[in-house]
């Protein structure tokens, strides 16, 4: 799990991070050799980068357990009452659970990953200070913000790769996909966990330990509501002022784009809202979480 | 010699968090180089100024004035290159409790690119040498203060850095686990390492440091080796004589008149004598005694205290 399929993502985001990483300080460099190393800043940047990955995924990995519980347990019983017990008492009808089947998954990824970075990040810059040691690494602060994002989109893969099969298997959805569902599915999948990273970083700088179970209920309660996870964004039309006010939640888009790629027969937004807003929002948390990131990690 | 370290003018003010709050003044204008191989100290109380000036070498505080150098790099403008050569020890216990002792070591060198043989030889070498060994597969929660310090200092160590900066290493531990610490820093001197403490125990910069600096409310006061400040306190030699019966005031006032002796004072059996230096004085003191038919049965010579230094500096106690 830590190396076999994510590579080929990993190397895109070392070539990012590079980029991000020293373009600054390129040029002093090379004012005086470093005590034990020959190498170029880009290389040692690159080799810090995997380290550090290599360092959250051998935690991730040795609490996968309790991992696994916390991806996989919300939406299992999820996906259980609705899309199995209700359906058979004849409360909701059967095609339902094709419209909560995207739903679920994205809840299931976005929600991962932005745990994955607010968390340790809450806690880290509020008590431990345990990341010190890693801002220490010779590698930019927006270096080490930008693994932790990559971590929180690693972490949604997974969590979609548990989700996903358990989730089809008990509401037994037909999907019957084309190969440009699946690249949409990719796409909608790798763009929404890196949106819902990015966010998770914003929150983790913003908010204190103390404030962390106010964060769920005033914040993360009503995204999951208002988020079309449980209908799809078109059905709203019967509440119209509703239907434009959850917009502004970048969960709906997320949703939406797995029922594009997923249920392409059920009604969706169009492509282009979901891509823009996905690309936008993903853009917009990311320059302000590591902009954010910077500042606490700096004084 | 060889400049590692040199700071020139610098400054550190603290924006108010809340909006009617006050700005603090950190650093004021702090200016001191340090030699490589030195054994650097950074002396004054809490709030002097000592953890901002070495956040700021450290990366990770930025001046808002003057200039701090590393091996010659400017550390706000090149953070990343001077991360490379420094190995830092914080005051907070910041160890990665999600990893085992030695895997903090490994990671840490991972992070700064060490290869993988060297990196596992290094840190077996390093908990041996640390005393880490038995508990280097366990998590470090259960670690006592003076372990987690030393696995701090070990995992500084790891990437081989040419400048060590500790801030106060031995608050809060035993004297006997501040003993150890103080060989193993001193031991690492010796091997060449350039070292700069932070601390607020006079003892600590006297046993260590070849110079210290002495700082308060953000400005450096005093910088010399140990010996020179001391000796730098007017009256700071304390000659204390023990007479046979009572002291005479026929003995007291001849002492007065001695060179360099600043005050005398006696209380029934006993004579303390404050003078500028001690060079000569028992023995002038002696003198007057066997004139004046005065018998001293003990006689004990006090250098003068980096404490009392630090009192004479700022009139205030070093631990207030």
């Amino acid at each position: 799990m830590e190396c076999a399929g994510l590579t080929a993502l990993w190397i895109v985001f070392f070539v990012f991070a590079q980029k991000w990483s020293y373009g600054r300080h390129a040029r002093n460099w090379n004012q005086k050799k470093a005590p034990s190393s020959r190498r170029t800043p880009k290389e040692i940047a690159m080799t810090t980068f995997i380290a550090l990955l290599h360092r959250d995924l051998r935690v991730v990995r040795r609490e996968l357990i309790s991992f696994l519980l916390r991806v996989a347990v919300n939406p299992l019983l999820f996906t259980f009452i609705f899309g199995f017990v209700m359906p058979r008492m004849g409360i909701i009808q059967h095609g339902y659970t094709d419209m909560l089947l995207p739903g679920i998954l994205g809840l299931s990824m976005t929600l991962s990953s932005m745990q994955a970075v607010s968390l340790p990040l809450v806690i880290d810059f509020g008590w431990s200070k345990e990341i010190e040691d890693r801002l220490l690494a010779p590698i930019s602060i927006v270096g080490v913000g930008l693994e932790k994002i990559v971590v929180g989109v690693i972490q949604a893969i997974i969590a979609g790769i548990v989700v996903m099969p358990l989730a089809w298997l008990l509401m037994r959805v037909h999907l019957n996909l084309a190969w440009t569902d699946l690249v949409h599915f990719a796409l909608i999948a790798l763009l929404s966990s890196w949106l819902f990273a990015a966010f998770g970083m914003v929150v983790g700088t913003v908010v204190a330990p103390q404030q962390i179970s106010l964060v769920f209920t005033v914040l993360l309660a009503p995204m999951i509501f208002f988020g079309c996870a449980y209908y799809p964004w078109a059905t709203l039309h019967v509440i119209p002022w509703f239907q434009y006010a959850v917009l502004i939640n970048p969960l709906v888009y997320a949703n939406e784009g797995f029922r594009l790629a997923l249920t392409p027969g059920m009604p969706h937004m169009p492509a282009w809202l979901v891509y823009g807003a996905l690309v936008g929002f993903s853009l917009f948390f990311t320059w302000a979480g590591l902009r954010k990131f910077e500042k606490r990690a700096v004084d | 010699m060889e400049t590692t370290i040199a700071v020139d003018n610098l400054q550190k003010t603290y924006k108010p968090k809340a909006r009617k709050g006050v700005e603090v003044k950190a650093l004021d204008g702090i200016s001191f180089e340090v030699s490589r191989g030195e054994f650097f100290g950074l002396l004054g109380p809490n709030g002097a100024g000592k953890t901002t000036t070495i956040g700021i070498l450290t990366t990770r505080v930025v001046p808002t004035g003057g200039v701090a150098q590393i091996e010659g790099i400017d550390v706000a403008r090149d953070p990343v290159a001077v991360k490379r050569r420094i190995g830092v020890v914080p005051q907070v216990n910041n160890l990665d409790r999600s990893l085992t002792a030695k895997e903090i070591l490994l990671f840490h060198a991972e992070y700064f690119g060490v290869p993988k043989n060297e990196r596992e030889q290094h840190a077996q070498d390093l908990l041996n040498r640390f005393e880490l060994a038995e508990r280097a597969d366990e998590k470090v929660d259960g670690f006592s203060g003076g372990m987690a310090q030393r696995l701090k200092i070990a995992r500084a160590l790891m990437h081989d850095p040419a400048i060590l900066f500790l801030d106060e290493p031995t608050t809060g531990l035993d004297p006997q686990s501040r003993r150890m610490l103080w060989d193993l820093l001193l031991e690492l001197n010796q091997k060449g390492l350039t070292i700069l403490l932070t601390t607020h125990y006079m003892e600590e910069a006297d046993q260590l440091c070849g110079r210290a600096a002495i700082i308060d409310h953000g400005k450096l006061l005093a910088l010399d080796s140990p010996a020179q400040l001391k000796r730098s306190v007017p009256g700071g030699y304390l000659v204390e004589l023990q007479v046979r019966g009572d002291v005479p005031e026929s003995f007291v006032t001849p002492l007065r008149t001695l060179p360099g002796v600043v005050e005398v004072k006696s209380d029934q059996d006993h004579v303390r004598i404050y003078a500028d230096h001690a060079e000569g004085l028992l023995a002038s003191a002696m003198r007057v005694a066997s004139d004046h038919n005065v018998m001293i049965t003990d006689a004990h010579v006090a250098e003068p205290s980096l404490e009392n230094l630090f009192l004479h500096l700022t009139g205030r106690s070093l631990r207030e």
